[in-house]
């Protein structure tokens, strides 16, 4: 020992080195597990972000229109457009014939229609845009890759080349992926369909699994007597919690279906089982809440001879709805994204039409992805990747949401 | 009640007609005993303080005057409380309606998480006491008033209560408890949570207020008790060890535990 030591330094303190150096371990091992969560999310977002954008465009093509073909085609802008794609395309072999009408997408007519409506009557020749096949949609996404174009064939790429020489390609705004049903052809499918889908199952999911969910555990904190019974209840609610979601699908499948006869596929009977599996959810965030509520405040209203269903409806249920709406949000959330449930019910069949009502078969947005992500076609990797992400931001507005109201209707007592 | 009343009404105090008369009251939670037999009278329209160290049933006993205890399951009162003659703890009672007529203020203040209106209607709205909106503000001053709180708060009724100071808050507890106008008010070591100069208001309130309601207050003041108190009872390990008036209790203890408690010896 010498007197140079300062007596408030680490050199007085033997073991201190090295208890700085496991903090400091600690610290960078905790932040490296940070950092590669972080990036795992960033790349998996990134990645079906960027994939996922193109399909909220669509690629068309501009095609030239004579006033004397479409004189001679009124009445089916079916053959009109036939018509049109075998001008356009000069097809000399009969199997180039099938080629260059295959140019043009799913729905081409339909633009046509409206492109000459709007146009008026015109004479000689006019140029209408008109959307163009997922093949051409895909290769001019990609800027003329020619390992996007293996579907083309040699004459269409051709095709395809002198409309991008002359300019007569271009994207706009892809409403119908937002609006139509589901579609065997690409260019013509949306998630609009399944959009619909989701919301229906998710109404009926929250109003069931909300009423029930949040008067079971009013009841199971408030008044029912603290017993074996309860206690075993109270085990079995937490379990059901942790069951795989395909269970209650079984379940739907076996009892709403089979024994109710309720009719199949529908967002009716989705919103059933997903309300089963978001029950214990809720009724556990609630009892949370509840229980988080200071007795005080009880046997304050309880002392000036208010019931106990006064007590609970006038003071406790107002100062803990902000936790059970939180909990029953992001049970909602959880509802959105799940898949396999709905599987069992036959929520996963194609239905191009977009659903009416609770009883219309429907599909839901998460199965809708699962059934494209099915499709070897290319055009169809993009829209799945866009239905993620429409998926995705769902799901984060609904957490959002949560979020927010949980700061706003917080009292504070 | 004039001032010469009260005097001759201090003179002859154990004559007095009793408001609360306790029978042989035991308490046990989950069979293990709590209070084992009290017999206690509170006289009407004076303040009884109930003494003694930590755990010695005072608030057990308290609780069984409005049957708060009912809310405890493994909790089991035997025995007879009469509230003006009558068995509070007969088959027939509804504990609201007791409770109607035994307010209780608690240990930490406890309004609601609502203005301060709301706060003192409450009691008053549920119970019907009010046929319209000036009835009920009538109440609502006339309770904050008494409390000792109208002149802080008159501007600001819709002002959230939890929002006043611990003494403004538990001033509030006490106006919400006289709104529904009970004839007993039972007090929890009402001022334990409070720094002096909250605590002298409200000991000076108890003093007005005994000219209406009955009181019976826990402390664990000694000096609380020797202020407010007219009557006294020293619980010790959950029995009644010695009652009587709060002077003659405190200047010439008859039970050596008593005379333990108060010259700070146990406790």
């Amino acid at each position: 020992m010498t007197d140079n030591i300062h007596p408030l330094t680490r050199a007085a303190l033997p073991g201190l080195t090295q208890r700085y150096a496991s903090e400091k371990r600690f610290r960078l091992i905790g932040l490296s597990a940070v950092v590669l969560s972080l990036s795992f999310l960033v790349f998996l977002i990134g990645g079906i972000a960027f994939r996922g954008m193109g399909a909220f465009v669509q690629t068309e093509m501009q095609i030239e229109v004579s006033a004397e073909t479409v004189e001679n085609h009124t009445g089916s802008s079916f053959a009109l457009m036939r018509k049109i794609s075998l001008e356009n395309f000069e097809a000399s072999a009969r199997s180039e014939r099938r080629l260059s009408v295959s140019m043009v997408g799913e729905g081409a007519d339909e633009d046509l229609e409206n492109a000459l409506a709007d146009l008026g009557s015109f004479s000689g020749t006019a140029r209408v845009w008109v959307r163009a096949s997922d093949d051409i949609d895909v290769a001019w996404k990609a800027d003329l890759d020619p390992e996007m174009m293996t579907t083309l064939r040699p004459k269409q790429v051709e095709w395809l080349q002198a409309l991008a020489n002359e300019d007569r390609l271009r994207t706009s705004f892809n409403t119908g992926f937002f609006t139509n049903g589901d579609s065997r052809e690409a260019e013509r499918a949306g998630i609009g369909g399944a959009f619909v889908g989701s919301l229906l199952t998710l109404s009926v999911c929250l109003l069931l699994s909300f009423a029930v969910g949040i008067l079971a555990a009013i009841y199971l904190e408030e008044f029912a007597v603290k017993n074996k019974f309860t206690a075993f209840l109270e085990v079995n609610i937490n379990n059901l919690a942790t069951v795989p979601s395909i269970i209650f699908g079984l379940l739907g499948l076996a009892v709403f279906l089979n024994v109710f006869g309720l009719p199949r596929s529908s967002s009716l009977v989705g919103g059933m089982v997903l309300a089963l599996m978001t029950l214990p959810t809720i009724i556990i965030a609630s009892r949370v809440s509840l229980q988080a509520v200071p007795p005080s405040i009880r046997e304050a209203a309880l002392g000036l001879g208010a019931t106990r269903v006064q007590a609970v409806f006038h003071h406790v249920l107002p100062l803990a709805l902000p936790g059970m709406l939180t909990g029953t949000i992001l049970g909602m959330a959880r509802a959105l994204g799940e898949t396999a449930p709905l599987l069992m019910i036959g929520m996963v069949a194609f239905i191009a039409d977009v659903p009416g009502g609770f009883t219309d078969p429907a599909t839901a947005l998460p199965v809708q992805v699962y059934l494209w992500s099915d499709i070897p076609e290319r055009a169809f990797a993009e829209k799945t990747s866009g239905a993620i992400l429409v998926l995705l931001v769902f799901l984060l507005l609904m957490n959002l949401t949560a979020i927010i109201m949980r700061k706003k209707l917080e009292k504070k007592w | 009640m004039t001032v010469t009343e009260k005097k001759t009404a201090d003179q002859q105090a154990p004559a007095e007609e009793p408001k609360i008369v306790a029978t042989n009251v035991k308490v046990s939670y989950g069979g293990r005993d709590a209070l084992h037999g009290i017999d206690l009278e509170i006289v009407a329209r004076k303040v009884t303080a109930l003494i003694g160290p930590s755990g010695c049933g005072k608030t057990t006993f308290l609780r069984c005057i409005n049957r708060m205890n009912d809310l405890i399951p493994v909790a089991e009162v035997t025995g007879s409380i009469t509230l003006d003659g009558n068995n509070i703890y007969a088959p027939e009672v509804d504990v609201e309606v007791l409770r109607r007529h035994v307010g209780m203020v608690f240990q930490k203040p406890n309004p609601f998480p609502k203005s301060i209106y709301d706060n003192v209607a409450y009691g008053p709205r549920i119970h019907g006491l009010a046929s319209n909106k000036q009835e009920l503000d009538k109440i609502v001053e006339k309770s904050l008033r008494r409390a000792g709180l109208w002149d802080e708060v008159s501007d600001r009724l819709e002002a959230p209560g939890t929002g006043l100071s611990g003494g403004q808050q538990q001033r509030l507890c006490i106006a919400r408890a006289i709104a529904i106008e009970p004839a007993v008010i039972l007090m929890d070591e009402p001022c334990s949570a409070l720094d002096p100069i909250a605590t002298a208001k409200i000991e000076e309130l108890i003093h007005e207020l005994k000219e209406r309601y009955t009181i019976v207050i826990v402390t664990h003041s000694m000096q609380q008790a020797a202020r407010v108190s007219d009557y006294t009872a020293f619980f010790h390990l959950g029995d009644l060890v010695e009652k009587g008036e709060t002077e003659a209790l405190f200047t010439n203890p008859k039970d050596e535990r008593t005379e333990a408690y108060i010259s700070g010896r146990i406790g």
